[in-house]
């Protein structure tokens, strides 16, 4: 069960590549953070290995088997999608909401059947909003969305979840929710991507960090290794203090280095 | 769905039929509710004026009445969703103003009723063609979409106010002038078997995707990524509604609000989910216009034309809803 990129590259009609030979690839029960700057590729490369946008060159496998050439339902039956959390235009209840991921296991003109709800009770089950499933989804905190987003993808049956900064938005108490409990599902064999922002979410929860730099992958491995002051200037052209753990499990959180207060100047 | 729900959608169920009954009985000539079912039902006792005034005129105008309501609802349901905006009406892909271009040269050319109907559901259809010819252009989505319209509703307003200004001052500019107003006054069964058949295989083709319809108001990477085909199925429901509301156009000139209304007492009624407002919506738009219709043809010595009605009600329910909306955000006492 593996999801890999292999030296892909994609570009927008008329531009530069914003994905360069990027290669990557995803084991089961691993939860992999995409990390880089704003504008580094790390949507596309997304979208890329979620089917929805064709490489230009290289290849996606899914277990081995070309992702262009496998049927869009048979694909959203694998790999999910969780988008940033928005504002949507209507309320849905928590429970419609989830149900959407059913949409690949429904023919084009049926009802959901006793299985989809069974399937949309279990996913709410299994992030823990089994409570929430007639509230409306509009009247739910941004932590409980993104829980929301999380079971639609388990109730597509996806074992990958492609996560677009699911900690946009939400203060440390419910990223931590929304992680640990990523966490907790990936040790029951889902394999998750994680699109972010904070390198330090990826030395909590990644078991893998990927940089993604102006479109490049070529600096990932674990957390710990690749999460050094020398990638993250790469990555975010600033520098940044790492704080070491205690008992010397490795870097445990970055800090910027405040340019403002001149306590490490800028050296380039 | 909880069972306060269910009850309503069951009266809704209850209350077409009845509602087209009353349709039926009331009207300028006194006929007897026994009458009306004698003649309904073919038997004898009731004379040949009145059993031809029930089968040919009140009939056809009722079911007529009942078809383009729940089409302008449903259709305005199903293109709120796919346009991810609670303000589209059905009219927004300028299905409207291609249909009244059509009726307006058909009228000129004096070119009788079924001719009308042909020229206003034609131009219907070629306004919304122009709209998916520049949607396919550039992506078909949801803004493209719009933009579209907009363009040809703005070129078929002009097409339109052509036509009036050569148009014979004395007779043919009160045609259209009128036509324009809407209304089900020169019903017969010519319009109304062909609007009912268009009718009947639209709303079937919604009541089948209306799970699907759920999807499509999510973003188009979302709705993809959860294995829909969001440009087809996108394209889909524009064709079929615009079939509806041509077909209904073409027969009723302009009716407004309800494709815009409707839907949103639907959504306050049943929620969101397509898979209940659907349904909800065709009832509730066939209840509305029989109603209405039923008000414009008995309320005063003349008929007042539907699309005059529908907005002179359509205004204020709107507005209730609005502030509805308003005080459930907290934004209005």
């Amino acid at each position: 069960m593996t999801l890999e990129a292999r030296a892909i590259s994609y570009a927008y009609p008329h531009g530069p590549d914003v994905v360069c030979e990027a290669s990557l690839g995803i084991e089961e029960a691993q939860v992999v953070f995409l990390l880089g700057a704003n504008g580094s590729g790390k949507t596309t490369l997304l979208e890329c290995l979620a089917g929805l946008r064709t490489p230009r060159s290289g290849e996606i496998l899914l277990d081995g088997q070309d992702l262009q050439r496998l049927q869009l339902r048979q694909r959203a039956r694998r790999i999910g999608l969780v988008p940033q959390i928005h504002e949507p235009t209507f309320s849905y209840t928590v429970a419609e909401v989830v149900l959407m991921g059913r949409a690949p296991h429904m023919g084009l003109f049926t009802r959901p059947s006793v299985e989809d709800w069974r399937a949309v009770g279990r996913a709410l089950e299994a992030v823990g909003l089994s409570g929430l499933r007639d509230r409306p989804y509009t009247e739910t905190s941004g932590g409980e969305r993104q829980l929301a987003l999380i079971a639609r993808g388990l109730a597509q049956g996806a074992s990958y979840l492609l996560m677009d900064e699911p900690a946009a938005h939400l203060d440390p108490h419910h990223q931590a929710e929304v992680f640990e409990t990523v966490s907790r599902l990936a040790s029951e064999k889902l394999s998750v991507v994680v699109a972010s922002h904070q390198p330090n979410n990826a030395l909590l929860y990644g078991d893998r960090a990927v940089f993604l730099i102006d479109g490049r992958a070529d600096l990932q491995g674990p957390p710990g290794k690749a999460v050094t002051a020398s990638s993250l200037r790469a990555a975010y052209g600033m520098d940044f203090d790492i704080l070491q753990g205690s008992s010397g499990e490795g870097p445990r959180a970055i800090l910027p280095v405040s340019r403002r207060r001149g306590s490490a100047p800028v050296r380039d | 769905m909880n069972s306060a729900r269910g009850r309503t959608t069951w009266a809704l169920v209850i209350a077409v039929p009845i509602l087209f009954a009353v349709a039926l009985l009331i009207g300028r000539y006194g006929i007897r509710i026994e009458e009306t079912f004698r003649a309904l039902f073919g038997l004898d006792g009731v004379s040949d004026v009145f059993r031809a005034l029930v089968l040919r005129v009140r009939l056809p105008r009722a079911l007529a009445a009942t078809c383009i309501g729940a089409n302008l609802a449903v259709t305005g349901a199903a293109f709120q969703g796919l346009f991810r905006n609670p303000l589209v009406d059905s009219r927004i892909l300028g299905v409207s103003s291609g249909a009244a271009f059509g009726a307006a040269v058909a009228l000129l050319l004096s070119a009788g009723t079924i001719g009308l109907q042909i020229s206003a559901f034609g131009f219907a259809m070629l306004a919304v063609g122009l709209v998916f010819v520049i949607g396919l252009r550039f992506g078909s989505s949801p803004l493209v979409l719009v933009i579209g319209g907009l363009l040809v509703s703005a070129l078929f307003n002009a097409l339109l106010g052509l036509i009036k200004y050569v148009a014979d001052p004395l007779s043919t500019l009160p045609a259209i002038t009128y036509w324009l107003l809407g209304g089900l006054s020169r019903t017969s069964w010519i319009h109304t078997v062909p609007l009912a058949a268009m009718t009947g295989v639209g709303l079937l083709f919604f009541l089948a995707v209306r799970w699907r319809l759920n999807v499509l108001t999510l973003s188009d990477a979302e709705a993809s990524a959860l294995g829909v085909r969001v440009r087809g199925l996108r394209l889909a429901v524009v064709g079929v509604g615009t079939v509806l509301i041509a077909s209904s156009v073409a027969v009723a000139g302009m009716i407004g609000w309800i494709g815009l209304v409707v839907p949103h007492v639907a959504r306050a009624w049943v929620g969101p989910d397509h898979g209940k407002l659907i349904p909800v919506s065709a009832g509730l738009g066939a209840a509305t216009l029989l109603v209405l219709d039923t008000i414009a043809r008995n309320a005063i010595a003349t008929e007042i034309p539907l699309g005059i009605l529908t907005g002179l009600i359509g205004v204020p329910a709107f507005l209730l809803l609005f502030l509805r909306f308003l005080r459930s955000k907290g934004e209005a006492q």
